[in-house]
């Protein structure tokens, strides 16, 4: 006998008890359909943690095992125009290494890295607030499962934590748009790399001509530390703290995908050509490819100050991006999912 | 540029034969050391205790691998090199004494290393820096895990590898550093990056 359960919006509903128990406790996740039905349950659009979680250690999987394909495609042209055959042998190791990764699905590099995700969240999206659990469970499941390295130790107490978990780690930059879809991202960040990024606060009065001084500097004195070529990111004005943060969103920016901006985009080409005759070569060995492509972002300044940041990519450039639409579904962006 | 397949244990003759920028395939047994391997072989050796494994003629990789646990047994996931430069302040000491032939690691190591490597005669092979899967694969067994107490990263693995390369010898026992040189070059580029950006 059908009798009626429970009242949503005004609308009362109806069912069998038992029947409707697992709704009922989801209740924070049902969604309506625009005559206020109930979805049925293949059309019941749960976001559970244990989704993103799945959804989260795939991701994950994907990027420390599989380049995405602008990265691949960068190192096949750069292997096609090194002309130093030291710079050869590392281009040829790297891609041989890439493919091996890829085939076995092991880590392509032994620092599979800092573990941090970017989200870019709908607002009207559900289960917004299952995503920091989830992500800490996903990174000490794939540190586990994938195996990633440890790599989060106490800076006080030097005590490595053993799952790549810690206090902020992993680190969530999220980021509010319109609309109901979710757009997540890892961006697992290897420790070479990232020891040489920079930060300068520039003489405003030398304006373009002391930022591109300040890039080739930081790339000179990184030299063979950051295993090149690297992908460089340049993030400049708004203060100190948004010219880093937009120095490593740059690095997020597919390699095909110059800045929108015309301007922009001329002066990434002409800093990547001259960074190109420079001699680091793969690996610091010598060579023509130093970088694989320099992506910059900006923001207005602060008319006293010029702040400038470069962020160092190795050529492990390991991301990957999975879109979850409200209906439930995932999509995945840069990789084909496994 | 000539290709060479070496085993081990290697002798002065062969290194004395190889020149910067010349690659390398080692087979045989290859030992991870950093900084903290490096410092307990050089306490032993002024107490006269005897290492876990004779070095003489081996290959040394700086090199904390990563590795996973399946039933009782270890298995190396990836396995690419370190920065060397952090071994800068033991590598004289350590060539002369344990007579190690081949260090290999990545980004270059110093002058004191250089100049050990000349008169001792040993060489310094960059493997591709993050390369650790292809490490990996040409590592056909775990010998023996010593020092584990340093912890799995500082511990010293025991490999036997079979082609482990590409191998570039970028410090050879003639006193050649590429890493130097390059270095030195990239200076002088720079001027012409600057002009060529309107700096
Ligand atoms: S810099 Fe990148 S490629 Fe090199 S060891 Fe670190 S994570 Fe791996």
């Amino acid at each position: 006998m059908k009798k009626p359960l429970f009242k949503l919006d005004e609308q009362v509903y109806e069912g069998v008890h038992g029947e409707l128990t697992e709704s009922i406790l989801n209740v924070k996740c049902i969604r309506l359909k625009p005559n206020n039905m109930l979805l049925t349950r293949e059309e019941k659009s749960v976001i559970t943690s244990e989704k993103i979680e799945d959804l989260a250690v795939k991701l994950l999987k994907l990027a420390v095992t599989e380049l995405p394909p602008d990265v691949k495609n960068a190192l096949k042209r750069a292997y096609e125009e090194e002309t130093s055959e030291a710079g050869k042998t590392q281009l040829q190791a790297i891609l041989e290494n890439v493919e091996y990764a890829e085939k076995t699905r092991t880590p392509m590099c032994q620092d599979t890295g800092t573990i941090i995700f970017y989200i870019k969240a709908g607002v009207n999206a559900k289960g917004l607030d299952l995503f920091e659990e989830a992500l800490r469970k996903a990174t000490q499941r794939a540190t586990r499962e994938v195996p990633l390295r440890p790599n989060a130790v106490n800076p006080f107490t030097q005590k490595n934590s053993g799952d790549n978990t810690g206090r902020f780690i992993p680190f969530i930059h999220w980021k509010l748009v319109p609309g109901e879809t979710i757009e997540l991202t890892v961006f697992p960040k290897g420790g070479g790399s990232e020891n040489v990024c920079t930060l300068g606060m520039l003489v405003p009065g030398e304006g373009v001509k002391g930022l591109k001084r300040f890039i080739v500097d930081a790339v000179v004195k990184a030299g063979s530390k950051p295993c090149p070529p690297n992908i460089i990111g340049v993030g400049v004005g708004g203060g100190a703290d948004i010219s880093m943060k937009l120095a490593k969103e740059a690095l997020l920016r597919p390699l095909d995908q110059p800045n929108p901006d015309p301007e922009i985009a001329k002066l990434e080409k002409e800093i990547y050509e001259a960074l190109n005759t420079i001699g680091i070569g793969p690996m610091g060995l010598g060579g023509k490819i130093t970088v694989l492509g320099v992506n910059i972002e900006y923001a207005h300044r602060h008319p006293a100050s010029y702040p400038a940041a470069v962020a160092f990519q190795c050529w492990a450039a390991r991301r990957a991006t999975a879109r979850i639409n409200p209906d439930g579904s995932v999509e995945f962006l840069t990789h084909k999912p496994i | 540029m000539a290709v060479y397949k070496l085993k081990t244990p290697i002798s002065e003759e062969e290194i004395r034969k190889l020149q910067v920028n010349d690659v390398i395939y080692i087979s045989g047994t290859v030992v991870t050391a950093r900084d903290q391997a490096h410092r307990r072989a050089l306490e032993y050796f002024k107490e006269g205790k005897p290492l876990p494994v004779n070095l003489e003629g081996l290959a040394v990789y700086h090199c904390g691998p990563a590795v996973k646990r399946e039933d009782d047994k270890w298995v190396i996931v990836s396995a690419g090199p370190t920065t060397s430069t952090r071994m800068e302040i033991f590598e004289d000491e350590f060539i002369e004494k344990f007579k190690v032939r081949v260090i290999i690691g990545k980004g270059g190591m110093g002058p004191k290393t250089t100049e050990a490597m000349k008169k001792y005669g040993a060489v310094y092979a960059a493997f591709t820096g993050g390369a650790g899967a292809l490490a990996a694969k040409s590592i056909k067994r775990l010998i023996s895990l010593e020092w584990e107490d340093l912890g799995i990263p500082e511990a010293l693995w025991i490999l036997e590898v079979e082609d482990f390369g590409p191998l570039v010898i970028a410090i050879d026992s003639h006193g050649n550093n590429i890493f130097e040189s390059v270095m030195k070059q990239v200076e002088a580029n720079k001027q012409k990056v600057y002009e060529k950006l309107g700096i």
